[in-house]
């Protein structure tokens, strides 16, 4: 029922639709990015950051800080949070939750098995997995020496699953078999979230159409120009694409015989609202692709807390903690370096 | 007038008066109640995880209470009117001769209470969900940003406003509902 969610969505989704908004009222100001940029010492950064909510996290931690400590504590403030939302959600929020961690575990997953082939230890792996992508199996992902094995010995038993079944092969890992098969995974996984958001309907379906479909032609973007000048064949390259968003199908056809990153650019602008995004670069220019798009991706994950009783916030609010998780990374990082004068690079302002 | 044994409008004048009188003034209550209820669980529910993360929205101070409770009020509100629109139409019930029950004043008398008695609750249901509603959102808001609050309050209490018309034009009806007399 379009338009009348108000009258009953407060039965499950109204209490926690409170304090995910709670939650992001805590998340970091203009203000405290102008701070944090001023600091002379990771220190400095904790100090900073004990009057946000990070402070309880960070406060028992021994100086020396490194980089690693600091984002390892904001992602598990970020953890306890989705922890602590999935525990109070009903269906459908529930497996609307779940569904956003599906793409740190692809993530996981594609991590595990290129550090295997690179003969890199599980344990040290594990580590640097991201903990809302988890599962019990993930450490026996690193006997798999092929698809069909990765498949049977472990992912069947996964959420990921249903995923897989474009990507069987009997073809021995290599890098890039890996990537297309990331790639094959995500696809999946972004339609099947697609569709779900699609049959709750209402304002939820609204807005996360957007959103996803936002998501799926920034990885259009990304597979064309990281596909440029390698032997993936166009037919495998349109293959890639997810079969939903703006620029699906017409936009489609022309990224795939792109074979520059000027002609990328050409397809693109022809849709207003990523025209916008390509002004800002230069000709010739691809680095500062990935912060263009994710300055307009929190631009539109902020226009979802505009609208209420809906689920997207809950998305929104997860991909925007993510986003000042990679903040606060790039700033320690260039405070620990000593290169302040980048900091501005990859910084982006989220209110 | 009167069509055959089992028509509409036969059955609508073989109805007593009493029980239009007694389904109308059940209806005042009861959906009033029901539109109460649907606007407080609306509030509450977002005013209380709101809370959580800022809990000045519950409480100003120890002694007096948070403006947010206003919303909760207001729904509250739509309730008594139901409940006192009940009471004025039950005064309205009078026991009249056996003979004189299915007179035309009669009949007149148990419609204008049961058409008051409509009146008042689904106006009271419409304007409990339009505060409820308001409610969860000035709630949300004034986690946000306090000084949204007053604005918002402004279209609550314009929302509440809603309910009184209907009160008012249900009471305006049941001042009809007049018994013939006893001889």
């Amino acid at each position: 029922m379009y338009g009348f969610e108000a009258l009953t969505f407060n039965i499950h989704g109204g209490y926690l639709e409170a304090i995910v908004r709670g939650h992001r009222a805590g998340l970091l100001t203009a203000a405290d990015y102008n701070n944090l940029c001023q600091c002379e010492t990771l220190d400095d950064i904790k100090m900073h950051l004990s009057a946000t909510e990070y402070g309880p996290y960070l406060q028992n931690e021994p100086s020396p800080l490194h980089t690693t400590t600091i984002v390892e504590k904001c992602t598990l403030k970020l953890v306890d949070d989705y922890k602590h939302m999935l525990c109070q959600a009903t269906e459908p929020l529930s497996t609307f939750l779940e569904y956003i961690t599906y793409g740190h575990m692809i993530d996981n997953v594609v991590l595990i098995v290129t550090g295997t082939l690179h003969e890199r230890d599980v344990q040290e792996l594990l580590e640097k997995c991201h903990p809302l992508g988890m599962f019990d199996s993930i450490a026996t992902l690193a006997v798999a020496q092929n698809m069909r094995e990765l498949y049977r010995l472990v992912l069947v038993d996964t959420p990921l699953a249903p995923y897989f079944s474009e990507c069987i092969t009997s073809e021995d890992l290599d890098d890039m078999n890996i990537e297309i098969m990331r790639n094959t995974l995500y696809k999946a996984y972004l339609e099947d979230f697609y569709k779900f958001c699609q049959k709750l309907g209402g304002a939820t379906a609204e807005i996360m159409s957007d959103l996803l479909a936002f998501e799926a032609d920034r990885r259009a973007v990304n597979i064309t120009i990281n596909s440029i000048g390698t032997e993936l064949t166009r037919d495998d390259r349109r293959k890639l694409y997810s079969n939903f968003g703006l620029l699906y199908p017409y936009g489609h056809e022309e990224l795939a015989i792109c074979e520059d990153i000027d002609q990328v650019r050409g397809a693109m602008e022809k849709y207003p609202p990523y025209q916008s995004i390509f002004a800002k670069l230069s000709y010739g220019e691809s680095q500062m692709l990935d912060k263009a798009f994710y300055e307009e991706e929190v631009k539109r994950l902020c226009l979802a807390f505009e609208q209420q009783f809906h689920y997207a916030v809950f998305f929104a609010y997860m991909r925007l903690r993510e986003q000042e998780i990679r903040n606060l990374m790039w700033i320690s990082e260039c405070v620990a370096q000593n290169q302040k004068s980048r900091v501005h690079d990859s910084v982006v302002f989220i209110f | 007038m009167v069509g055959d044994a089992s028509s509409w409008s036969r059955a609508l004048v073989k109805i007593s008066p009493y029980t239009f009188s007694a389904v109308g003034i059940a209806v005042a209550i009861g959906v009033s109640v029901l539109g109460a209820a649907w606007g407080i669980y609306i509030t509450g529910s977002s005013l209380i995880g709101a809370a959580i993360k800022a809990p000045r929205i519950t409480s100003k101070n120890l002694i007096s209470w948070s403006l947010n409770h206003l919303s909760v009020i207001f729904c509250e509100a739509v309730a008594i009117y139901g409940v006192i629109v009940a009471i004025i139409l039950q005064t309205k019930l009078e026991s009249v001769p056996s003979s004189s029950i299915y007179a035309p004043e009669s009949l007149r008398a148990g419609y204008a209470i049961f058409a008051s008695g409509i009146i008042v609750g689904f106006a009271n249901l419409v304007c409990g969900l339009c505060v409820g509603i308001i409610g969860s959102s000035c709630a949300l808001s004034d986690a946000q940003n306090s000084s949204l609050f007053v604005k918002i309050l402004v279209i609550e209490i314009f929302g509440s406003a809603l309910g009184l018309f209907g009160v008012i034009v249900g009471i305006i009806m049941s001042a009809q509902a007049t018994w013939p007399s006893k001889v």
